[in-house]
């Protein structure tokens, strides 16, 4: 019994101290800019592999769901003959909840696995050590790089997102279900308000990339340099990132539209 | 693959991350551009306000002419005290126009419809309509039906 | 005429968990000269390169490198000394995304701002000296264990540093490979006059090409001396690992219970009518 709250104890300062150690390690990453000669090509490199070819899985992904989206809400608001209102559902939903959510979720699985995978490999073989000995700090040559590129990628994807599920949505709403174009978007403009919808969509994307990067590298930078261990570590990434995304979402629409 | 290639990508994809926003703002939200053009205040003190919102619209004859700023309960009269911004161009409303609580449709959005009266005067900054009608409530008038009244 | 030493290792402790690596080991490595540590796997070798290199710190004592403290060094100081550094890790660790061409000139492009023509000479003659001057355009994952660590002390000495560091350049080589090694080792030392470390457990390559030695066991250094002189050392545990001695002061077997409680001879017995 003793043994259990001892356990218990231990696991808790664990995760107090793996939550500092990725504080300290975040804030030596971000800490000092590098010049702008040396990490604007690198930065550039990782938003190539971070977001642009994150691309293809947004979009495909942001259209089908729009698509469900229409499908679903017309059968839905049909009942209560208001299929007009449907542009105004599929905007809203995509907007504040469905875009910034499954572009982190998707991001944590595509591009975060990746990030921590690469890292955790560098360090496995030894590469961050030697950039260590060659006088390179690796949280700036290689982590800080990696954090702007999913910091500044999230957003754009998101919104992205947005956009294609929305025009998805019509595709199934007007051209196949016969909605009226006009009503789609009239209803869709007089219902979206940009300070309230778009705005707050775009803060939680900022704040889901933020955090999901986070989790990516250092996951990689703090794995048990093995293949085991880099394996783990990327199964935590998508996990954490996934716990966090969604958990962080319920609190900051709690606070954006739960009118307190 | 050059750097020159990758940045070229680097580079659409954030312009396309940009216009996917700016389609948000003017295609999804309906923002416009143009400054948000000069508004007046009015008030109107109804017994029931409903189902109105923050910015909900305000309308004449089902034009668009101005939006609900705020709602909250007048102390003296206990009734809802609506604040509604209305656009500068409709400056000559008669101060004895009526502000009415009407319904989209049968279960749609409330808003505010002004009635016109015909008064010579007209509503300034800060007048308040000289009078209101409730929402309709549908239990109420269900009510008042089968109690004959 | 003993030379001034480069490093001084001054009663180092050194704890990684719970467990003592290093307790009390004081040592002088010679400016100019090849010095090999030796000692069993898990003596923690490797920790003593980075503890030179300022990568890790130790709990108590001190390291010197050309005069400066390095646990005590600021990070930019310490960087700054690093760039006087190279060091071959036992992977070679070269940058799997970018060719052998530009792993060797990382360094250069990240201290200098030399024009690209230079930083071509200069990589292109470090590549001839280990004899891979053909192979610039291979990307690593295409060379072999030995061509990747004489890429990787390409690398090393492509900024000119001062003092080299090898982390078991031996292991898991061919014969070939080995000796390619040991020559460029000896080379690099005699013509650049650097200060070398070298790490290893290979014994007879490293004492081939040593001026020094010392060999490392439970903590503490058990034995030093030039070569010769270790091999006529007293020491029995010294013996058995220049030997490779199955058994001696180093048991063969892990600590381990008595064999009679592992098999259940005990309980048979207890059970025993008596």
């Amino acid at each position: 019994m003793i043994n259990q709250i001892a356990r218990l104890g231990r696991s808790g300062l664990d995760i107090v101290e793996a939550l500092g150690r990725s504080g300290a390690f975040l804030w030596r990453s971000l800490a000092g800019v590098p010049h702008p000669r040396v990490g604007f090509p690198l930065l550039v490199r990782q938003m190539y592999s971070i977001g642009v070819l994150s691309l293809v899985i947004i979009i495909v992904s942001g259209m089908f769901i729009g698509m469900v989206l229409g499908l679903q809400g017309y059968t839905i608001l049909s009942d209560y003959g208001s299929e007009q209102a449907i542009g105004q559902m599929v905007a809203l939903t995509l907007v504040r909840e469905l875009g910034p959510v499954v572009t982190a979720l998707l991001f944590a699985g595509r591009a975060g696995s990746a990030l921590t995978a690469e890292i955790g490999l560098m360090k496995a073989t030894e590469q961050l050590s030697s950039m260590e000995m060659m006088g390179v700090d690796p949280l700036r040559r290689v982590v800080a790089p990696r954090f702007w590129a999913g910091f500044i990628s999230v957003p754009l994807l998101a919104v992205i997102f947005s956009v294609v599920g929305i025009w998805g949505g019509m595709l199934v709403a007007v051209d196949w279900l016969g909605v009226f174009e006009g009503a789609y978007w009239s209803n869709m403009q007089a219902s979206v308000d940009f300070s309230e919808d778009v705005i707050n969509g775009a803060v939680k994307s900022i704040v889901f990339g933020f955090v999901c990067t986070w989790i990516a590298v250092f996951q990689g930078y703090d794995c048990v340099p093995t293949s085991s261990g880099i394996s783990s570590a990327t199964t935590k990434t998508v996990v954490y990132s996934s716990l966090a995304v969604l958990g962080l979402d319920f609190v900051l629409t709690a606070v954006m539209f739960g009118g307190f | 693959m050059t750097q020159r290639k990758t940045e070229v990508f680097v580079g659409l994809f954030m312009i396309a991350g940009f216009v996917a926003l700016l389609l948000l703002a003017l295609q999804v939200s309906g923002l416009s551009l143009k400054p948000a053009g000069d508004t007046y205040t009015v008030y109107a003190d109804f017994n029931d306000a409903g189902g109105l919102t923050e910015r909900g619209r305000v309308s004449m004859a089902g034009v668009s002419v101005g939006r609900i700023r705020d709602i909250s309960l007048n102390p003296k009269t206990f009734q809802a005290r609506v604040a509604i911004e209305m656009d500068a161009s409709v400056n000559n409303i008669p101060d004895d126009s009526t502000a009415v609580i009407r319904t989209s449709g049968l279960l749609g959005a409330q808003y505010i419809d002004i009635s016109v009266g015909g008064s010579l005067e007209s509503l300034k900054d800060g007048d308040e309509f000289y009078e209101t009608q409730s929402a309709m409530n549908l239990e109420r008038m269900i009510s008042n039906f089968a109690s004959g009244r | 005429m003993e030379p001034a030493p480069y490093i001084t290792l001054d009663n180092i402790e050194f704890f990684r968990g719970e467990r003592k690596i290093f307790d009390g080991v004081s040592l002088n490595i010679p400016k100019g000269l090849i010095t090999a540590i030796m000692g069993p796997s898990g003596t923690g070798k490797t920790t003593l390169l980075k503890l030179i290199g300022g990568q890790l710190k130790p709990s108590r004592g001190r390291v010197r490198v050309a005069g400066h403290d390095v646990s005590s060094l600021g990070r930019k100081a310490l960087y700054d000394l690093r760039e006087n550094m190279g060091m071959l890790f036992q992977s070679g660790a070269l940058f799997t995304d970018i060719s052998v061409f530009e792993n060797v000139a990382f360094p250069l492009r990240v201290h200098t701002r030399l024009p690209d023509d230079m930083v071509r000479d200069i990589v292109l003659m470090k590549l001839e000296a280990v004899g891979l001057r053909g192979a610039r355009d291979l990307m690593p994952s295409e060379l072999s264990g030995g061509m990747t660590r004489r890429v990787a002390l390409a690398r090393s000495i492509v900024m000119d540093p001062e003092l080299i560091m090898y982390d078991e350049p031996f292991a898991g080589q061919d014969p070939i490979a080995m000796g390619v090694l040991v020559k460029l080792i000896r080379e690099v030392n005699s013509a650049m006059g650097l200060t070398s470390v070298l790490v290893s457990h290979d014994v007879p390559e490293s004492l081939s090409i040593c001026h020094y030695a010392c060999i490392v066991s439970d903590g503490k250094i058990i034995g030093e001396g030039t070569p010769d002189e270790l091999r006529r050392h007293p020491s029995e545990r010294v013996q058995q690992f220049l030997k490779g001695q199955p058994d001696g002061p180093v048991p063969f077997h892990y600590p381990a219970p008595e064999r009679s409680a592992d098999w259940g001879l005990e309980s048979a017995l207890k059970s025993a009518p008596k």
